[in-house]
């Protein structure tokens, strides 16, 4: 195997593209399109008493109004589950267009087409919609305490409820554990809400082709595949008939994985209906309200720990508020009850969660998917232990890791795969040790005393995850090389901006020897693959890395055979070197992979001087075989299929060293450190730059974001002005190390780096202004206004 | 978020605006920077029924900056203001106070004049007004009137400028001799509107004592809020001034309000310790110029 690419920090190549404006958007694709824009609920919870379309029917322009009572059989049903679980005993998802109740602020009524995105608002502003406004529930509190509901045969708003125990090796429960351990403590935790926020916001666009009767649809998805299969059952077509492809996306993190929503099935049935091309981009305003959020839970914590500050039983309750309905299932919850043991092994685990409604918008993964909370739950703990024992917050957590000798490491829960979660490899205690280096931890005393001496004030903080990426069930990779000795590269989940094009390129070039410029990569578009599972949970380059490198092989093996039979060599004494396959030691002998791919498919027509050479009368096929042997295809391609047992797991390990000002209580992070482990590095750059997003977005997360409801349900923040996403400014040079450890389950030996940098970003940061300012820290994002009032709740004692 | 239908207007003159103004009545919006003016449209939040663009009006482009001030036309940008060595020379809190608008890109598009108009109790430029004591000039067709910065800003977004006016210029008056500003404010992030600031102006007798002390407040009020301390700390040479009691005055005279980023408490705490850190920090430059 040539590996000269595979793990060099090869330049992004779809960059020139996406920053000089030549990347296509959903918004760019579709000019003279009809646009949608939709009537959206006002009212948190209310009962639709009447839609008056009177005033606005006149309106030049106006193509066509559609209510739930328009829509056809299929699509006037709720929305797919996409997600089942035992647990959910009431999962519930909406219409496409609200049929009687609306549940949250911005859920779609009435969908407007018109020439244009302007005229169809100027439509949606004269159209009438009675609403009866029902009791909204807002919050987990009001949620709990179930004295209205979401939905009236959800009794108590629980949509779901999962325990899951793991006993310690005496056999003990978490709280039997807890009860007889020598250290005992309890506490509460609180996370706010935030959302993926991509720069792009979802779009859908759709052609329909009487003729063939088919159907292309363009939509800003993670899985265009999938998106396929639910426009082609929602709109009753035969599946060939649909083709859905994933443009240039900007940005996903985790909401765009959601389908299909409303618009993605209504506007390709308006384009049938209409016969015209129908577009909708969503505008931001639509993003905060109509979308998806995620974070928001509350965690009660029973800890019982030894005197070293091993925890010998953590018994966890969460209650996690998934808005207004479950799409996405209860993935979210699952993965923060799951992975919240970390890089630990505690002696008695036990979490429960119960998962319930509020009429907000719905909560499905973003980044980190459920990992944030469970790590801030995990590492606030750890540093509490630390604190009532007087020990060093590193040391503790020393004294709890899994060691590199005890991989694979299984910690007897199951995951959001629905198989037993089981570690592959790592090392804990190296990637603290590099940490501790890394931002300077066992001098940090005497930093902080010297700054104090100047009325400073200044803390450090930490926190270690574990993220179980690249899971299953599988994902395809196709390689073809054609006769011009170009490799294209398909596969079909989709790129929201992660680098896939050059990642995918790196392993291509590198398997099969050829020059990295001959190799262009698609993603995302069924007409090129049409087995996919999508883009999400740091799954890309563990699986379509994986199958594509597997499909390479497939191409090398064959191209080696055909090589050999032209170059009368054994395939064993053979190389593929810068796009030629050379007899080993005898570089004069080669054959260009242009002429094997020509060699490949045996041809009756020369439509060029290279295909001559394939042609009947060539000479270069044998007399005496078939032109196809019997198990042998035509062509110089393969496809191959990477599906894993289970997923990897990655880490990571951060520190902050955090400025509170004494007077006007700003939070300033004055470094960043992180050190992270997944598996091999195809691209270094492209992981850091992936940390370095990810670390952007938990800063967001810890110190700026959140989703401010009121107590009738409406957001009052929804708009860049008032959601505080931070700018460049805020977001401090963030220091990386990197440990590799491979991960023994694939080929590649990698595992996933998408989401890492979020993970642990507000464990983090509570724990360095905790250090900072001596009060505790338990619910997050912290402002300076909050700080502000936990000081003076400290002081006043 | 696209706007609702309008007239646009892009007049070539003054004259030939201040007539399209006046036929528009209340039904009229003036287009500069756009920076407020634009996201409004596009979230629906005004409907007015004419826009009328100033952009091809260069005559109102300029910045003057002489010895009784800056004074400020209407399509002067930002970031024209924020630069000039002269108006830096003459009032010095301007390139100040600009440096704290937004980001550069906005400052190079938006106007000083439009922030002034729009009068948003959070922003900068009303404050420097209000604190220095400066006026903006509303044009009518044939007519003109300078309203002092005490009574322009009116409320919340509201200024005196009546429908059919267009506000063609802004005086800022000149930082005298001894005399010194500052302005100090907490931003939730870089470049955002302040959560608290505090503008402040110190002018010093020869013997340098103190013979006024004002503070200009910002999300204090509907309106930039000016608090004279001179009662507090005149009469004593800067250094020994109560800059601490007169920061006290501030904090005692003020009530904001508490929103979803700050609580009303916390934004007066902060009007204390922005407060004393300008009216320190202005003192020093009057005392050392």
């Amino acid at each position: 195997m040539t590996t000269r690419l595979f793990g060099e920090p090869v330049r992004r190549r779809e960059d020139p593209r996406l920053l000089t404006g030549r990347g296509r958007y959903l918004d760019d694709i579709g000019e003279g399109a009809y646009e949608v824009a939709f009537v959206r609920s006002p009212h948190a919870h209310a009962r639709i008493r009447d839609i008056d379309v009177s005033a606005a029917i006149d309106v030049e322009g106006l193509v066509a109004i559609h209510t739930w009572e328009d829509l056809p059989a299929r699509l006037a049903e709720p929305l797919p589950l996409l997600i089942p679980h035992p647990a959910l005993t009431h999962g519930r998802t909406a219409y496409p267009l609200a049929r009687d109740v609306v549940r949250h602020v911005g859920e779609p009524v009435v969908m407007v087409v018109a020439r244009d995105r302007y005229l169809a608002e100027d439509v949606c502003g004269l159209i009438e919609v009675d609403y009866e406004p029902l009791a909204p529930v807002v919050g987990i509190e009001e949620a709990t305490r179930a004295e209205a509901l979401v939905h009236e045969d959800v009794p108590g708003n629980v949509g779901a409820h999962l325990v899951q125990e793991v006993r310690s090796a005496t056999g003990l429960g978490a709280r039997e554990a807890i009860e007889a351990a020598p250290y005992r403590l309890e506490f509460g935790l609180d996370i706010e809400r935030s959302a993926s926020m991509p720069l792009e916001g979802r779009g859908v666009h759709a052609r329909w082709d009487a003729g063939d009767r088919s159907l292309r649809v363009h939509s800003s998805t993670q899985t265009s595949t999938s998106v396929r299969m639910a426009i082609a059952a929602k709109l009753d077509l035969p599946l060939p008939q649909v083709e859905v492809v994933a443009p240039d996306v900007g940005g996903g993190f985790g909401v765009k994985i959601v389908h299909p929503w409303p618009e993605e099935v209504l506007v390709p049935w308006a384009a049938m209906l209409l016969g015209h091309e129908v577009r909708w981009t969503e505008d931001r305003r639509e993003h905060f309200v109509s979308s998806a959020h995620e974070r928001a839970q509350t965690h009660h914590v029973r800890v019982g720990f030894d005197e070293r500050g091993r925890v010998l039983g953590l018994d966890v309750t969460i209650v996690h508020d998934h808005g207004a309905y479950t799409p996405y299932g209860i993935i979210v919850p699952i993965i923060t009850s799951t992975q919240l043991p970390g890089p630990y092994k505690l002696g008695a685990y036990r979490v429960e969660f119960s998962s319930v409604y509020t009429n907000t918008v719905q909560v499905t993964p973003y980044r980190g998917a459920g990992r944030p909370q469970a790590v801030f739950c995990m590492e606030r703990t750890m540093d509490r232990v630390a604190e009532h024992l007087g020990l060093d917050r590193t040391a503790v957590r020393e004294a709890n890791f899994i060691q590199p000798e005890e991989f694979p490491y299984d910690q007897g829960l199951i995951f959001q795969d629905g198989r037993p979660l089981i570690y592959d490899s790592g090392d804990y205690p190296e990637s603290l040790r590099r940490l501790k280096d890394l931002v300077g931890w066992d001098d940090f005393p005497a930093l902080k005393e010297q700054a104090a001496k100047q009325g400073r004030r200044i803390g450090i903080g930490l926190g270690c995850y574990v993220e179980g990426t690249g899971v299953g069930p599988y994902e395809g990779g196709h390689v073809q090389v054609t006769s011009d000795g170009r490799v294209h590269v398909s596969t079909g989940l989709t790129s929201q901006g992660q680098g896939h094009e050059t990642v995918f390129a790196q392993i291509a070039a590198s398997e099969l020897g050829v020059p990295i410029e001959r190799v262009s990569v698609v993603t995302g578009d069924t007409r090129r693959f049409g087995y996919a599972v999508g883009t999400f949970a740091s799954r890309a380059a563990v699986m379509s890395g994986n199958a594509i490198a597997l499909a390479c092989g497939k191409v090398r093996e064959k191209a080696l055979r055909i090589a050999a039979d032209a170059l009368e060599a054994d395939p064993g004494d053979l190389e593929i070197v810068e796009g030629e396959v050379r007899v080993v030691g005898s570089p004069g002998t080669a054959l260009p992979l242009a002429t094997v791919a020509v060699l490949s498919n045996p041809l009756r027509y020369a439509f060029d001087e290279e295909a001559g050479r394939a042609t009947q009368f060539a000479g270069t096929s044998s007399p005496d075989r078939p032109p196809v042997a019997e198990g042998d295809e035509p062509g110089l391609e393969g496809r191959d299929y990477y599906s894993p047992i289970r997923s990897t797991f990655a880490s990571g390990m951060h520190a902050a060293i955090v400025e509170t000002d004494p007077l006007t209580a700003e939070i300033r992070i004055l470094r960043y450190a992180v050190v992270h482990d997944c598996g091999n590095l195809i691209n270094p750059m492209i992981v850091e730059g992936q940390i370095h997003g990810g670390v952007a977005q938990g800063v967001g997360g810890a110190l700026y974001e959140r989703m401010v409801y009121d107590e009738h349900g409406q957001l009052l923040n929804a708009s860049f002005m008032d959601f505080l996403m931070p700018y460049a400014t805020e977001i401090p040079r963030v220091e990386t190390a990197h440990l590799q450890t491979p991960s023994p389950l694939n080929p590649l030996g990698v595992k996933g780096a998408g989401e890492a940098g979020v993970i642990p970003v507000s464990a983090v940061i509570a724990s360095a202004v905790e250090d900072a300012e001596g009060i505790r820290i338990d619910r997050m994002p912290i402002s300076p206004s909050e700080l502000f009032d936990l000081r003076r709740a400290a002081s006043s004692g | 978020m696209k706007p609702p239908p309008f007239d646009y207007h892009a007049p070539r003159s003054v004259g030939e605006a201040l007539e399209i103004l006046t036929e528009a009545g209340d039904e009229g919006k003036v287009l500069a920077g756009g920076q407020s003016l634009i996201p409004m449209l596009n979230m629906r939040l005004t409907h007015p029924r004419h826009v009328v663009d100033v952009n091809g009006l260069t005559e109102l482009a300029t910045v003057e900056a002489g010895p009784g001030g800056v004074l400020v036309g209407a399509l002067a940008r930002h970031a024209q203001v924020e630069r000039s060595e002269p108006v830096a020379a003459v009032q010095p809190l301007l390139r100040r106070a600009l440096g704290l608008v937004a980001h550069p890109v906005i400052r190079n598009r938006g106007t000083v004049v439009g922030s002034l108009v729009h009068a948003d109790p959070a922003a900068e430029l009303p404050a420097v007004l209000a604190l220095l004591g400066g006026s903006v000039r509303l044009a009518r067709p044939g007519s003109t009137r300078d309203v002092a910065a005490d009574v322009f800003f009116t409320g919340p977004l509201e200024s005196a400028l009546r429908p059919g006016e267009l506000a063609v210029s802004a005086l800022f008056p000149a930082l005298g001799p001894r005399s010194g500003t500052a302005f100090h404010e907490v931003a939730r992030r870089h470049g955002d509107y302040a959560i608290s600031g505090a503008a402040a102006l110190v002018v010093l007798d020869e013997d340098l004592r103190v013979v006024t002390a004002r503070v200009a407040c910002v999300s204090a009020g509907p309106v930039p809020v000016v608090v004279d301390v001179t009662g507090v700390c005149g009469g004593d040479r800067w250094e020994a001034a109560d800059w601490r009691g007169a920061a006290a005055a501030v904090w005692d005279e003020t009530e904001p309000e508490g929103d979803i980023h700050a609580s009303a408490d916390y934004r007066r705490h902060l009007l204390g310790v922005l407060a004393e850190r300008a009216l320190t920090e202005a003192a020093q430059e009057a005392g050392n110029r």
